[in-house]
C-alpha cells in the first residue's frame, strides 16, 4: 500500500520553517485575543504582559495558562473571539463536573478542522474509496463531526451511524461493506466479543483499518484490536476545547502520533509545579491554538499525560509525535502516596497469556491504608479448576503489577460479564475512599 | 525566500510596526491588508531600506539585509513600485525604462542583456512601446503604473514589492495589471508582496495575506479563508456594513 500525505507542504516543512510560521501565528494569535478576549487581556495585564512581549516561541511559556475553569467562569461565550454572529457552530462538553464547557467554530474553523482530520485519515489509510462507518455519538461531542467532515473532506463515503446499537452497528457493517471503523477503542473491542458471540466471523467483514480516539488506550489493547477485527488500529488525539480531534494522529509507522504543528504549538509541563520540560520528559500536555478564529486558546492545560518525540519519523513528516497517552493528570490516582495511571495496569493484563482485557480496578481505604483491587473476569484460559495452580496464577499477576506500578494490588476473578460494557469511554477506575 | 522577525520601525516616536513576523516562499504572491496607517506601505519600505527597523531581523535568501542601504538591497534582487508610481515625469517612457537598469549599467553584464529585458517589458506591456518616446508625465494614470512596474522590472529582481497599483485605475486596466503579475510569478518565477487597497482584488490574486491593524499583524491566513473571514469582510472589503453587531 502506498502511503499519502494529505498537505505535504505542512506535513514535512523543515523544522525551521515550522518555527518561523508558529512564531507568526503565535505573534498574531496573541494580538487578537489581547484585543478581543476580556478574560486573556486580564491574565497578561495581571502579569504585566503586552503582545509584543512575545518575540520567539520561547516567549509562549510567559504567558498564562488557560484551564477548564477559565472556561466554566467565561461560561457560555466569554472566550469567543469573534461576536456569535460569526460563529456557524458550537459545541459543548458533557459537564458531569459542574457547567459544561462551550466552544464555537467560524466557517473558516471548520473547514481548517476538516482538512485537519482529512490529515490523520490520510495517514492511518483511509482513501476517496473508503466506506467510512462512524460510530461516535453525534450531537454535542466534536468526535462524530470531526471525524465526519475529515472523512468527506478525503472523499470516502460516510455512514453516520452514531454510538450504540451494536447489533445494528454489526449488521450494518457487514451489508455496507464498511471498510473503516471509527468509534473508542472499548468499543471496538464490545463490537468484537459481540460478534463472538453472534458467530461471525470477522475475517468475513470488508473492514481494514480503524480510527480510535476519546479515551487512552494501549499499545496491547491495539495489538487486541488488531488481532481479533483483523484491521490496522490507529490512534489520534483531540479534545474539544482545542478544536476536537485533528490536533495529532498515527501514520502508518505507529510510533507516537504526528502534532500538526502549523496549527498547534504543544508544550509538556510538569503538571504539580507548572514548569515546561524539555523534550522527551513525560508530563502534562499543554496546546496553543494558531489559527482558530472563533475559539482561540492560548496553553490550555489539557490534563493529558504524554511525551514529545522530535526525531525524524520514517513516514517523512517532519511535525513533532506525542506518546499515545498514558492517562490524565486527574485520572491519576494516588494509592499510598504513588501516582499510578491505569494505563500502567492494563498494559500489564494484556501482556498476560489468556488475560481477558474486560478489568476495573477498585481503590478502597482501610485505616489509613489504601488498598488497589484488580477485578479480571474470569474466562476458561484462566480459570484453573486446582486450587493451587488459580492461586499461583493470581500471585504471579499480582507481582507483575506490583513490579510494574510500585505499589501493591489485590487480583480477583469477577463473573463474566459483570464488569459493565461501555459504549463511551469506559469506567476503568472505581474510587471508594472517602477523602 | 523573505523573512521577517519582529520587526519594530519607527517614524520618529512613532511606533509603526509593533514586533512584525512575516514570510514569503518563493513564487508566492502575498498580500497585505489593512485600515489607512495599519502600516502595509511602512513594512514595503522596511524591506527596501528606506525606512530601516529599529530592531529585529530580516532574511532575504538567507542573508540580513537590515542594515543594508536600498541600493545595495535593489543589487540583492529586490525591487519596489513605489505608491502614486513615481515614473521620472520630464523623461521619455525608454529613459525612465533604462534608469531602471541602472545598478546593472556597471557591471560586467552586457548592455546586450538590457536591450533585451526591455523588450521583454515591451512585450509584457505593448502600450509602453508604442509611447516609448514620450514623456512619462503625458501618459494616462495606468499607463504610468505600467511604467513603473516596468522600470522596477529593468532590475531583474526575485522579490518585487508593489504598493498600491491598483489606485485611481479603471477597473480594466486594474485587471490588465493583475494579469501581468500572475504572468510573472507564473513565467519568471517572481516572489510577489502586493499592498492593496482592493483587498478583494489582491485576495484574489494572492496566495496568502496577513491582516495588520495599527502596526501589528493579528491574523495570517490562506487568501480564500481571508475573503470568508467576516471580520474581513465588514472592515476590508466593505460588507455587511449596516449589520456590524457588537457584544
Amino acid at each position: 500500500m502506498e502511503h499519502q500525505i494529505w498537505d505535504r507542504t505542512h506535513e514535512c516543512m523543515p523544522r525551521e520553517d515550522i518555527e518561523q510560521l508558529q512564531l507568526e501565528r503565535l505573534q498574531a494569535t496573541v494580538n487578537r485575543v489581547y484585543k478581543s478576549v476580556t478574560c486573556y487581556r486580564n491574565k497578561f495585564n495581571e502579569l504585566g504582559i503586552v503582545p509584543e512581549d512575545i518575540r520567539s516561541l520561547s516567549d509562549l511559556s510567559r504567558l498564562p495558562f488557560t484551564t477548564k475553569d477559565d472556561l466554566r467562569l467565561n461560561y457560555p461565550y466569554g472566550m469567543f473571539a469573534v461576536p456569535l454572529r460569526e460563529v456557524v457552530r458550537i459545541h459543548s462538553s458533557s459537564g458531569t463536573t459542574g457547567k459544561p464547557t462551550v466552544v464555537g467554530y467560524t466557517k473558516n474553523d471548520i473547514k481548517t478542522w476538516s482538512n485537519l482530520v482529512a490529515r490523520f485519515m490520510t495517514a492511518a489509510g483511509v482513501t476517496h474509496d473508503d466506506v467510512v462507518q462512524i460510530a461516535f455519538g453525534y450531537g454535542m461531542f466534536t468526535g462524530a463531526f470531526g471525524l465526519h467532515y475529515g472523512a468527506e473532506t478525503i472523499g470516502a463515503s460516510v455512514i453516520p451511524m452514531s454510538a450504540g446499537n451494536t447489533e445494528k452497528q454489526i449488521m450494518i457493517m457487514q451489508d455496507y461493506k464498511s471498510t473503516a471503523l471509527v468509534c473508542t477503542p472499548s468499543y471496538a473491542l464490545t463490537l468484537a466479543d459481540r460478534m463472538e458471540k453472534m458467530g461471525i466471523d470477522s475475517k468475513s467483514l470488508s473492514l481494514k483499518v480503524g480510527l480510535f480516539g476519546g479515551e487512552p488506550w494501549s499499545e496491547a489493547m491495539r495489538r487486541e484490536i488488531e488481532g481479533r477485527l483483523f484491521i490496522s488500529a490507529t490512534d489520534n488525539y483531540g479534545l474539544s476545547e482545542v478544536i476536537g480531534p485533528g490536533v495529532a494522529g498515527d501514520c502508518h509507522c505507529k510510533n507516537g502520533m504526528h502534532i500538526f504543528e502549523d496549527a498547534f504549538i504543544p508544550e509538556i509541563i510538569d503538571p504539580e509545579t507548572g514548569e515546561t520540560l524539555p523534550p522527551g520528559n513525560v508530563g502534562e500536555l499543554v496546546l496553543t491554538t494558531l489559527t482558530k478564529e472563533a475559539f482561540p486558546m492560548i496553553r490550555y492545560r489539557t490534563r493529558d499525560i504524554t511525551s514529545l518525540d522530535y526525531t525524524q519519523c520514517a513516514c517523512g513528516r517532519t511535525l513533532v509525535r506525542m506518546k499515545k497517552t498514558m492517562g490524565r493528570s486527574d485520572d491519576m490516582i494516588i494509592i499510598k502516596g504513588v501516582n499510578v495511571f491505569p494505563s500502567q495496569i492494563e498494559e500489564v493484563l494484556f501482556a498476560i497469556e489468556g488475560c481477558e482485557p474486560h478489568y476495573q480496578l477498585v481503590v478502597d481505604r482501610r485505616g489509613s491504608m489504601d488498598t488497589l483491587e484488580v477485578h479480571i473476569e474470569v474466562t476458561e484460559n484462566i480459570f484453573f479448576d486446582e486450587m493451587k495452580k488459580q492461586r499461583s496464577f493470581l500471585e504471579m499477576v499480582e507481582k507483575r503489577i506490583e513490579s510494574v506500578i510500585q505499589v501493591g494490588a489485590t487480583v480477583r476473578l469477577v463473573e463474566p460479564n459483570s464488569i459493565p460494557r461501555s459504549e463511551g469511554k469506559a469506567q476503568r477506575v472505581i474510587d471508594r475512599r472517602s477523602l | 525566500m523573505l523573512k521577517l522577525k519582529n520587526i519594530n520601525t519607527y517614524y520618529g516616536q512613532v511606533h509603526a510596526l509593533k514586533t512584525v513576523s512575516m514570510h514569503l516562499n518563493k513564487g508566492e504572491i502575498v498580500t497585505l491588508i489593512g485600515a489607512n496607517g495599519a502600516g502595509k506601505t511602512t513594512i514595503l519600505n522596511t524591506i527596501s531600506g528606506i525606512t530601516p527597523p529599529r530592531d529585529g531581523e530580516i532574511l532575504f535568501e538567507g542573508e540580513g539585509i537590515v542594515k543594508l542601504p536600498p541600493d545595495r538591497i535593489v543589487r540583492r534582487g529586490v525591487s519596489q513600485v513605489p505608491e502614486g508610481r513615481q515614473v521620472f515625469k520630464p523623461l521619455s517612457v525608454e529613459d525612465n525604462l533604462e534608469l531602471g537598469a541602472y545598478l546593472r549599467y556597471r557591471s560586467r553584464e552586457g548592455r546586450g542583456e538590457i536591450r533585451k529585458d526591455l523588450e521583454k517589458v515591451y512585450e509584457l506591456f505593448p502600450r509602453l512601446l508604442e509611447r516609448r518616446k514620450q514623456m512619462a508625465g503625458t501618459l494616462s494614470g495606468g499607463e504610468q503604473q505600467m511604467l513603473a512596474i516596468g522600470r522596477a522590472l529593468m532590475a531583474k529582481p526575485r522579490l518585487l514589492l508593489l504598493d498600491e497599483p491598483s489606485m485611481g485605475l479603471a477597473p480594466l486596466v486594474v485587471q490588465e495589471i493583475f494579469r501581468v503579475l500572475e504572468m510573472l510569478r507564473h513565467e519568471h518565477g517572481t516572489t510577489i508582496l502586493l499592498v492593496e487597497q482592493n483587498a478583494k482584488a489582491a485576495l484574489k490574486l494572492a496566495d496568502r495575506g496577513y491582516v495588520l491593524e495599527t502596526g501589528k499583524v493579528i491574523l495570517e491566513e490562506v487568501a480564500s479563508e481571508l475573503l470568508e473571514n467576516k471580520e474581513v469582510q465588514r472592515a476590508y472589503l466593505g460588507r455587511d456594513k449596516k449589520e456590524i453587531w457588537e457584544r
